[in-house]
């Protein structure tokens, strides 16, 4: 228990400086957002000040500062400049869409990294060891938006094997595998490696030495330990899985927070484009805490280690 | 005696960038039931490579050129070693031969409790019940004198001292009461004082029910070879130069290397002389050459030049 | 010297370094030499027919605009390959100074700076990345500079720990006593010696820039038409994706080939690198 407000009271701070960082950065922006709620129509000063008042515009700026943290807190961020809406029910409409694609990615580049790292790393320098290689290569450096293209091109448009818009869990096959090749290639090298690794380690031999089989040591005796580092990149990686949902739902014309971002972005509607930097990050930052959760169910030196700290 | 492994020509060699190494030149030995066998050599010698070598452990780049090594298991069958593929073999580790490592602080796995880890050993050899099982691994804990083992069982590896470590090595050795432990330097990454409450343990150990097990002692430590020993091997670069008992060895050592190797410890030297280093003998043709192992009239076997027989046996 | 010739010996005979090795040879020339190689100008309208499939006059073909996707992909190697280089130089830079300079001055510097390091850290650096486009605007050169800056955190954390191990060996406590300042002691005593760790975390990441700027470049954030840049030559591929798939496909297989040689190289790299420190620690 001690551990968990520990770490509550570091990563709370962390996303409120992580949320001034956005508003700063947005607020410095060069443009008038006057202008763009205007949409370029010329208008009596009388209305400009009116269309200031609205936004907030005449406040001093730690007014706003403070009223932009308390709403976030609140989980209200504003209107959208361009359509009027309120951003949360944005955010809300486009987030299942995106969520099922980081899942899909997630499943996908979790189960075949690990397989290939596991296939390789027990007969490390054989040819198998060799080819899941060179597939873990060809993941990382594959552009994803090249291969969600060549993925519909050869399955979708020349074979007719998927359908390439649509609903449902079959839509959901080939970006999904887009998202999560990346992911799936990182985490075959790291598993490998961490897992030749530990099989090398004096505690492995012992266990030989006691004549239990090859398949169970790894099982029982190297993943627990092997998989720490791995653990540690899915919390790195799982900002790929935004990376993944900007590009991914933008090849595939899927639906989704990505797609909502990159039109954010393109028409500076700050307050939108605020609100999903700030949810993003929030979600990042939740997910590497639950990552340092399950380091202590892995390793019991270390939840020892947090019990007595 | 009954003979429970027999080592005959073994030869092993290591494959790496810079060529093939060879580590062990055929070597030749026997060990008998219920004795202890000091393995005795300087680092470099290939006492752990021979270790290995019986327990099919080598590492990869290793492999075995020639030779056999004839085991009788629990169940009075004669079974060559060499010729087994690794799921056999693994019927045979932890339950006719079983090891004890050098490094307590990195052979147990720090994820699993002491008692699991045993209890494993225990379960992967003899069909019974788990309850069964546990029962028996108190009582290991008991035979290697840790105390209040029931808390011990629950505990991982990090929380036991290193000596602590090493008698549950000693216990998982003897779970399935095997007919060989194979004990790799076993004190050798202990304090002193340590050290020597182990080896009043496995004089106890000797003496009481496993008193059937042989062990293979691998050692540098003339100390523990005179006090555990019953007979020794002299062993240097990857070759036996003498076998005998353990008084013959010490108190008549025919080779020039094993003599080099008792004179250089301070407690046997001569007073006043003198201590002398191995440097002094090395270079005696007797060491370079790799001369086959004669059998003696006293039971001995060494390896030594044709001269040299000749003037031991007429002198 | 002989230890050496041995890593550069692993280094050259294995497979996949030559063939990463060799293929990034090819872009580089290509990039390099491009005006003599490409048989067309990269820009001009109409060079041919529109949207033609390969043949021998035009390679690759040509795109909507009758250009030749073979020229565009030849003049294209200079903006990916040097962008990639210049974003991670950039980071490395930038990161290397920060990272040395908490690093060494300690205390109260070094748990700040720390801090600072992890609230960027706190971002996605795709999301940072995108962020600094938004406040800077669209263009190649600025999402050079975000992906650059995104890139920073990373390597200013781990060139920090590598400068703290070097912070403790004596010698850096012997330039200490005999009065050399500070700027003297973390330049020249100790980035020589986590130089090793620098070039290899330079090009592990180099093959991630070059694919951060093309992602970009592809969602119209960054190279802007009529530039050859990969990722840009993608973007308007798709649109003809039915009809005339070689402008999306070759584009794409470049962007994929040139980064699988770099992270190839990146390998190799790190593995001879840490090998002869493993020689220098006798270990070998």
């Amino acid at each position: 228990m001690n551990f968990f407000i520990k770490k509550l009271l570091i990563v709370i701070p962390t996303l409120y400086i992580a949320w001034t960082v956005v508003f700063v950065t947005l607020n410095i922006i060069p443009g008038d957002p006057v202008n763009l709620m205007l949409g370029g129509r010329p208008a009596s000063d009388e209305v400009r000040e009116n269309v200031r008042k609205n936004l907030g515009l005449d406040k001093p700026v730690f007014e706003r500062y403070t009223s932009f943290l308390i709403n976030a807190t609140k989980g209200d961020l504003g209107k959208s400049y361009l359509t009027r809406q309120p951003v949360t029910t944005m955010i809300k409409e486009n987030m299942m869409p995106t969520i099922e694609l980081s899942i899909g990615g997630l499943i996908f580049g979790v189960f075949f990294g690990v397989f290939f790292g596991i296939f390789a790393g027990t007969k490390p320098n054989s040819m198998r060891d060799t080819f899941s290689m060179i597939i873990a290569l060809c993941g990382i450096s594959l552009p994803s938006f090249w291969i969600g293209m060549m993925l519909i091109y050869i399955f979708g448009t020349t074979l007719g094997w998927v359908p390439i818009v649509g609903e449902g869990l079959v839509s959901l096959i080939l970006p999904s595998i887009t998202v999560g090749l990346f992911f799936a290639g990182g985490m075959a090298r790291l598993t490998r490696s961490s897992l030749v690794d530990v099989l090398n380690q004096d505690y492995i031999r012992t266990a030989r030495s006691k004549g239990i089989s090859k398949y169970r040591i790894v099982l029982r005796h190297s993943l627990r330990n092997a998989m720490i580092p791995p653990v540690t990149l899915l919390g790195i990686q799982f900002g790929l899985l935004i990376t993944g949902a900007v590009i991914t739902e933008e090849v595939f014309a899927r639906p989704g927070l990505g797609q909502l971002l990159l039109q954010a972005i393109l028409a500076k509607d700050i307050p939108l484009v605020q609100a999903l930097v700030v949810y993003m990050t929030a979600v990042y930052i939740f997910l590497n805490l639950i990552v340092d959760f399950t380091y202590g169910i892995i390793d019991p030196r270390i939840r020892l280690e947090r019990n007595r700290g | 005696m009954v003979e429970i492994l027999n080592v005959s020509n073994l030869s092993t060699a290591f494959q790496s960038d810079y060529g093939s190494k060879q580590a062990l030149k055929n070597i030749s030995f026997k060990i008998n039931e219920g004795e202890v066998l000091a393995l005795v050599g300087e680092s470099g010698s290939g006492k752990t490579v021979t270790s290995l070598s019986i327990m099919g452990l080598l590492p990869n780049n290793a492999y075995i050129q020639e030779g056999n090594i004839n085991l009788i298991d629990k169940k009075n069958n004669q079974v060559n070693i060499l010729k087994l593929t690794d799921d056999k073999h693994n019927l045979i580790r932890g339950n006719d031969i079983s090891m004890v490592f050098q490094e307590p602080m990195t052979c147990l796995n720090p994820t699993m409790t002491i008692g699991d880890q045993i209890v494993e050993v225990i379960l992967n050899h003899k069909k019974i019940s788990k309850t069964k099982a546990v029962k028996e691994m108190i009582d290991l804990l008991g035979l290697v004198e840790i105390p209040d083992p029931t808390q011990r069982a629950r505990e991982y590896p990090h929380q036991l001292s290193g000596g602590m470590r090493q008698r549950v090595m000693i216990s998982i050795a003897l779970a399935c009461t095997p007919k060989l432990i194979i004990a790799d330097e076993p004190t050798s990454a202990l304090d002193v004082t340590i050290q020597a409450q182990l080896l009043q343990l496995l004089m106890k150990l000797k003496n009481s029910i496993v008193s059937k097990t042989s062990i293979l002692f691998i050692t540098h430590d003339l100390g523990i070879v005179r006090e555990l020993a019953d007979r020794v091997i002299v062993m240097y670069q990857g070759r036996v130069l003498e076998i005998g008992s353990v008084r013959q060895i010490l108190k008549s050592p025919l080779h020039p290397y094993t003599r080099g190797l008792l004179a250089a410890i301070p407690a046997l030297a001569k007073k006043g002389h003198r201590l002398a280093t191995i440097s002094s003998v090395v270079g005696d043709e007797d060491i370079d050459t790799a001369y086959p192992l004669t059998r003696l009239k006293d039971g001995r076997q060494v390896s030594l030049s044709p001269q040299a027989l000749e003037r031991i046996t007429n002198g | 010297m002989k230890n050496f010739s041995i890593i550069l010996k692993r280094f050259l005979l294995n497979k996949g370094s030559a063939f990463g090795g060799i293929f990034l040879l090819i872009i580089i020339i290509g990039a390099i030499f491009a005006p003599l190689i490409a048989p067309y100008n990269w820009n001009e309208v109409d060079t041919g027919p529109r949207l033609a499939p390969p043949s021998w006059d035009f390679l690759f073909g040509t795109d909507i605009h009758g250009r030749d996707v073979f020229s565009r992909i030849v003049y294209g190697a200079r903006y990916s390959l040097s962008v990639g280089v210049i974003s991670v130089l950039f980071g490395i830079v930038a990161g290397s100074i920060f990272g040395i300079t908490i690093a060494y001055i300690g205390g109260r510097v070094d748990i700040i700076g720390s801090r600072v390091i992890d609230v960027m850290f706190g971002f996605p650096s795709f999301l940072l990345s995108l962020l600094v486009v938004a406040i800077i605007g669209v263009g190649l050169w600025n999402v050079v500079f975000a992906v650059g800056l995104a890139s920073i955190p990373h390597f200013a954390r781990i060139i920090r720990s590598a400068a703290l191990q070097v912070k403790e060996q004596p010698y850096i406590e012997a330039c200490v006593n005999m009065g050399f300042g500070k700027i003297r002691i973390m330049f020249n005593h100790i980035l020589p010696n986590i130089f090793p760790i620098i070039i290899v975390i330079a090009t592990m990441d180099l093959g991630g820039a070059i694919i951060s700027i093309a992602s970009l470049s592809f969602l119209g954030l960054g190279a802007q038409p009529p530039e050859p840049e990969w990722g840009a030559m993608l973007s308007s591929g798709r649109e003809y994706m039915r009809y005339a798939p070689w402008t999306m496909i070759y584009p794409g297989l470049f962007l994929f080939l040139t980064v699988m040689s770099v992270n190839l190289l990146g390998d190799r790299l790190s593995i001879a690198l840490d090998a002869r420190q493993s020689v220098d620690k006798g270990k070998v």
